[in-house]
Formats: structure tokens, sequence, C-alpha cells
């Protein structure tokens, strides 16, 4: 009963330890597809490219490729896609878990736990009621191995003697859970903001010297200064870390660091030397591109870069009041305690 | 009038240079009776520019009516957590209760340390969120403006296009806005009935209604106004106003106060595990 509360409230944290790194990469920083013809950029009264709008960042690209796909970057059309999917070899890290599919639809669980499939199409939450960007991409991490490249050996001992931490203590209180069972972070904000298992929802708004972003879960406010300010303070330390921006040409290029020390990006601490840059480029009246690049050079081996495309949505982005309902905290805790007693 | 008197007293030309004088000292300098026509900044799109990042200065978050000070509720805290005294910001200076809203405020400020959504770091709700004593940020822009709350990572996005229906309740409410002249109005409703509107257990149902100004009076401060109307808890309709001011640090931004960390000893502590088996996985 434990493992089955815990896999469905916190398989957010359990998808990000998933993917065990095992080829290097080199970061690209490939331009994004050029816009589309008969197609002109929509500008704000102060003439930056509009992004503003409703989006959803859900995709079917899983964030690592699949290891049987080897160096294919791309699928030459949706048959192939179809019919990769149909070669993918059976089992543990072959079918289930490797082929092309909603990231949101199967929870993988960590290490030891029990695999739960949390259906999103039963609370209308997913599945093919969500608006996925087209994508022939076979990785979201971009490159020929498609996956993130291996951590450092310190890094690594961090993240094995957490978990083993988090094991022994699971439930001895409300600051032992996971950052999403607590409501803190969900784990996808960012940046680089990945999509999430359901409510892939964001707004983007842009003022005079400002993009914000709200996410939908867990509706927080990214406000990207774009006025040519510094970083703030390295002393202040931020959950959506200290984000600054500008325009290069028509993208938004924004650059983040200062990370608050518990943030965990693909499943690796973030150290005080992390910067994560982003690009948006609007490529359509629907279709925001959206790469990144994740130079953290004390926890990871070499920087790496991913990219999706986001695509417009008609909304609302709801409210998504996570601490405000977390009565499942107060009942696991309450679990934990009677058990102990029996 | 002032012409009018003047051409009683004066006669001629005179009237004429009188007149002109009267209209210039006008433009120039209020009369006690006229608030001073400010033009707001304008946005490159014409609207009045309300871009930037606006905190209220005053002791509403305490209590919303005039009030004297008076100790806090953890007296190890002593003065540094009491209330300060504050002159209200309630038209009129009472809250229109009816007389089981009215018992029911008192008793929320009697278990207040157990019941004020400010403790449980829930959203604030509106229109509570705008005089809490934390920034807040308004990102103006085209179809929608956005206002992002330094408490609890709160946000409400005000849909500036043809009026649209709430989804659902929720704690910020759903905003639609318009403008009239250079004051954004914004009309929320679906508010839920879990904020509070201070930390004296003023409070308000579900069938919450708020109509907020924001009118710019100066290049660095807003007028804010919001009319209440709810007619479970109010006999009436009533209005708080406040003006509401820029910060002015050259550096000024909207910083996290992601507050959940700082209630969950508050809310499940009694519920670790006992004894306290050393730090938590995220400490």
């Amino acid at each position: 009963m434990r493992h089955v509360l815990s896999s469905l409230i916190a398989f957010a944290p359990a998808a990000l330890l998933v993917s065990a790194p095992v080829f290097a990469q080199a970061p690209v920083t490939a331009k994004p597809a050029p816009a589309a013809k008969n197609w002109t950029m929509p500008r704000t009264p102060d003439g930056k490219p509009d992004l503003q709008g409703t989006y959803s960042n859900a995709t079917t690209v899983p964030v690592a490729r699949p290891a049987y796909l080897g160096a294919k970057e791309f699928y030459t059309d949706e048959a192939d896609k179809v019919a990769s999917a149909a070669q993918a070899p059976a089992g543990r890290g072959g079918g289930r878990a490797a082929a092309p599919r909603a990231a949101a639809a199967v929870v993988v669980p960590e290490e030891g736990g029990l695999a739960v499939h949390y259906d999103t199409s039963q609370f209308g939450l997913g599945g093919p009621t969500v608006k996925r960007a087209a994508s022939l991409r076979t990785s979201i991490i971009t490159g020929p191995e498609g996956r993130v490249p291996p951590m450092l050996p310190e890094a690594q001992k961090m993240v094995a003697e957490k978990r083993a931490y988090q094991q022994a203590h699971q439930w001895d209180s409300a600051q032992n859970r996971p950052l999403a069972e607590r409501c803190i972070t969900w784990g996808f904000e960012g940046p680089p903001m990945m999509p999430v298992g359901y409510n892939s929802t964001l707004e983007i708004v842009q003022g005079q010297g400002y993009v914000a972003i709200v996410q939908e879960m867990i509706h927080d406010t990214r406000i990207i200064p774009t006025d040519g300010r510094p970083h703030g303070p390295s002393e202040i330390k931020r959950w959506m870390g200290d984000s600054v921006g500008h325009w290069e040409g028509d993208t938004l290029v924004v650059e983040t660091v200062n990370y608050n020390p518990q943030v965990v990006i693909q499943g690796g601490p973030v150290s005080d030397a992390a910067k994560v840059t982003e690009r948006f480029t609007r490529i359509d009246a629907d279709t925001i591109t959206y790469q990144f690049t994740v130079d953290d050079p004390k926890t990871w081996t070499k920087p790496f870069s991913g990219e999706y495309n986001m695509v417009h949505i008609d909304g609302p982005v709801y409210e998504y009041a996570c601490h405000e309902g977390n009565y499942g905290m107060a009942n696991n805790l309450s679990g934990a305690r009677a058990t102990e007693k029996k | 009038m002032h012409f009018r008197s003047r051409k009683s007293r004066l006669g001629g030309w005179l009237v004429v240079a009188g007149a002109a004088a009267t209209l210039l000292s006008l433009a120039v300098i209020p009369t006690p009776a006229q608030a001073p026509a400010f033009k707001a900044p304008k946005t490159k799109d014409g609207k009045a520019n309300l871009n930037g990042i606006w905190q209220a200065n005053n002791e509403a978050n305490w209590d919303i009516r005039p009030h004297s000070s008076y100790a806090g509720p953890v007296s190890s805290l002593g003065a540094a957590y009491s209330t300060p005294a504050g002159l209200g910001v309630v038209e009129g200076g009472e809250i229109p209760y009816k007389p089981e809203a009215a018992a029911k405020q008192k008793q929320n400020f009697a278990d207040r340390m157990k019941l004020d959504p400010e403790i449980k770091c829930y959203m604030g709700g509106v229109p509570r969120s705008t005089y809490m004593p934390y920034p807040f940020q308004i990102v103006q822009g085209t179809g929608h403006i956005m206002i992002a709350y330094e408490y609890a990572g709160a946000v409400r996005d005000i849909n500036m296009g043809a009026p649209t229906k709430a989804p659902a309740d929720s704690w910020m409410g759903w905003s639609n806005g318009h403008w009239e002249g250079d004051t954004l109005v914004v009309d929320v409703t679906s508010l839920n009935d879990s904020t509070w509107f201070d930390r004296a257990g003023n409070f308000h149902s579900d069938a919450l209604h708020v109509i907020e100004r924001y009118t710019p009076i100066g290049p660095d401060a807003l007028q804010y106004e919001a009319t209440i109307d709810d007619p479970k808890v109010f006999t009436r309709q009533w209005k708080m106003s406040m003006p509401l001011y820029r910060r002015l640090e050259k550096n000024a931004q909207l910083l996290e106060y992601k507050c959940v960390e700082f209630a969950e000893e508050v809310l499940y502590g009694h519920l670790r595990k006992q004894p306290v088996q050393g730090k938590g996985d995220s400490k």
C-alpha cells in the first residue's frame, strides 16, 4: 500500500531518476527549423517577437533516445516511427520503457518499486485529449547519443547517498518526502522546462522589459528581465534559478544561474556552477521551438542539450493549488505512524 | 463659480485675465477638492503603463479595519512580531457583517493560530494578496495582464479580451479586466471560501465578488480600490482603498517566497516519526 501510494504521488521525481546515462555527447545548438512560409512573425507593440499565449509542451518524444535506435536522431516519417516502435526489443530497457510513447501514461518506478499505471485519460488529463506538437525526433536530448552524459563520480556518489538515505527514512517526516510530493517544485519547471506527466501547460506574457512564463505545475511564475540587467547576487538562490534574457534576432535567449542547491536536473544535483541556456523561437502561428543547454561542470562530464516544440492551445492555465490540497501528505504520514504501532 | 465671483467684483477685460489666471492655477496647483489629474505614462499600444513591481505600505494585512497596536499571538516573540496600529483601509472603517458573520470573525481571530491561511502558506486570494507585506509584479501583455505575487508564488492571469467564465472556483479567482481611461478595472469571481482578508480573521464566503480598480496617481504610485460584494456574509457592498507604491530599487525584482517549507512543521510536525531521525532528504 505504501509503495502504491508513494508511487502515485511521487512518480515525477521517480521518472527523473530513470535514465542511466551511458554515452558521452557534445552539446548541440542547432538552429530551429526555418520559419513557415507565408507567415510573418507577429510582434509586440515594442517590436519584439510576440511569444504570448498558452502552450502545451506535452510530447510523445522521450527525454532519452531508446538504445535500439542508436544514433538515429530523427524518424524519416510517421510510418518509420511506427515501424521502429514495432522493432523495439521486449522487456525492461526495451519495449515498454524504450518505445516512444507518452511519457505521461506510464510511471517508471525507482528500482524496487511497483509499476503503477497512472491512467491520465481516466481523469481527462492526458492521453489523446492533449494537443502535442508533431515531431519526428527520437529523443528530446539532441546529438548522436540522445541522452544525458554520465555524471561525475562525486555527483553519482551524492545521488546514491541521497537515495540510500531517502529509502531508509522516507516516511520520517514531510521534509523527507520528495519535493514534488511536498508541492515545492514539480521537478519539470526547470529551467530547462520539461514536459510534465500531465498538465503540461504554460502561458507566456510579455510586458515592457520582461517576459513572464507561468507553468501550471506548480503555478510557478518565472519573470525574465530582458532589459540587460545582470544576474542577481549569488547569495540569492531560487527554485527556478535566476534568469535574465536578451533577444538574438527573433530568438529569446535566457540564461539561468543561482539555483537552489536542492534542485535536480535530469537526476543530477545542481551545483553552484550550473548554467542553463534556453532559446525560444516562434516558427509559425502555433509553434515555439524550445532549445536548452545544461552546463554544470561540477555534476556532468560535459554539457548536454535538448529541443522540443511547444504548441499553442486555447488554455486556460488552471490554478494548480498543490500545497493547498495536499491531503496526501498528512494521510501518508499518519498511515506510516499507524503502521509503526502495529 | 470662481469665474462668476470674479466677474461680480471685477469688470471688463479683467475678467478675461482673471479667467486665464484661474485656469493656469488650476492646471498647476490642485485645489484641495480636486485630485491632481495625473497623466499616466503609456505603453506603446496606448494603455496606461502599469508594468512594475508594486507593494502596499500599510498595516492592512494585520487588520483591514482601524486598530490599535496589540501583542502578537506568540508571547516569546515579544515586540518583534506584535501588531502595529493601523488607520485601516475599509472606507468608513466598518465592515458590514451580518450578525452571525460578525461572531464568526471574532472566533476566527481567537483561533487564528490554527485557522489563518497565511500561517499555512496557502495562496492569499484577492484582495489580500495585494496588501500582504510582499511585493508583486504586473507584467502587462497585450491580451493578458499577469500579476505575480512573491508570497506563495501565487499568480493571476487577467484576461483583457471578451470576458470568459471560470472553469472552477480557485484561490486566486477568475479575472476579467478592461480599461476605463487610465484605470485597469478587474472583475474577480469564483474565489473559494478559504482565504481571509487579514490576520484578524476578517473573512468572506465563496459568494465573494471583487471589483478592483488600479489607477496611476503618480509616476510611482497606484490607487487601489476593491469593491467587496458577498451577500452571504455582508449586509451590503463595501469598499477598501489604499495606495500602492513602486519598488524603486535599481535592481528591484520579485524574489521567491515559496513558503511551503516554512509551514510544514506547523502542518505536519505532529506526524513526524519520534524521535526525529536526522535531516530530511532535501535539507
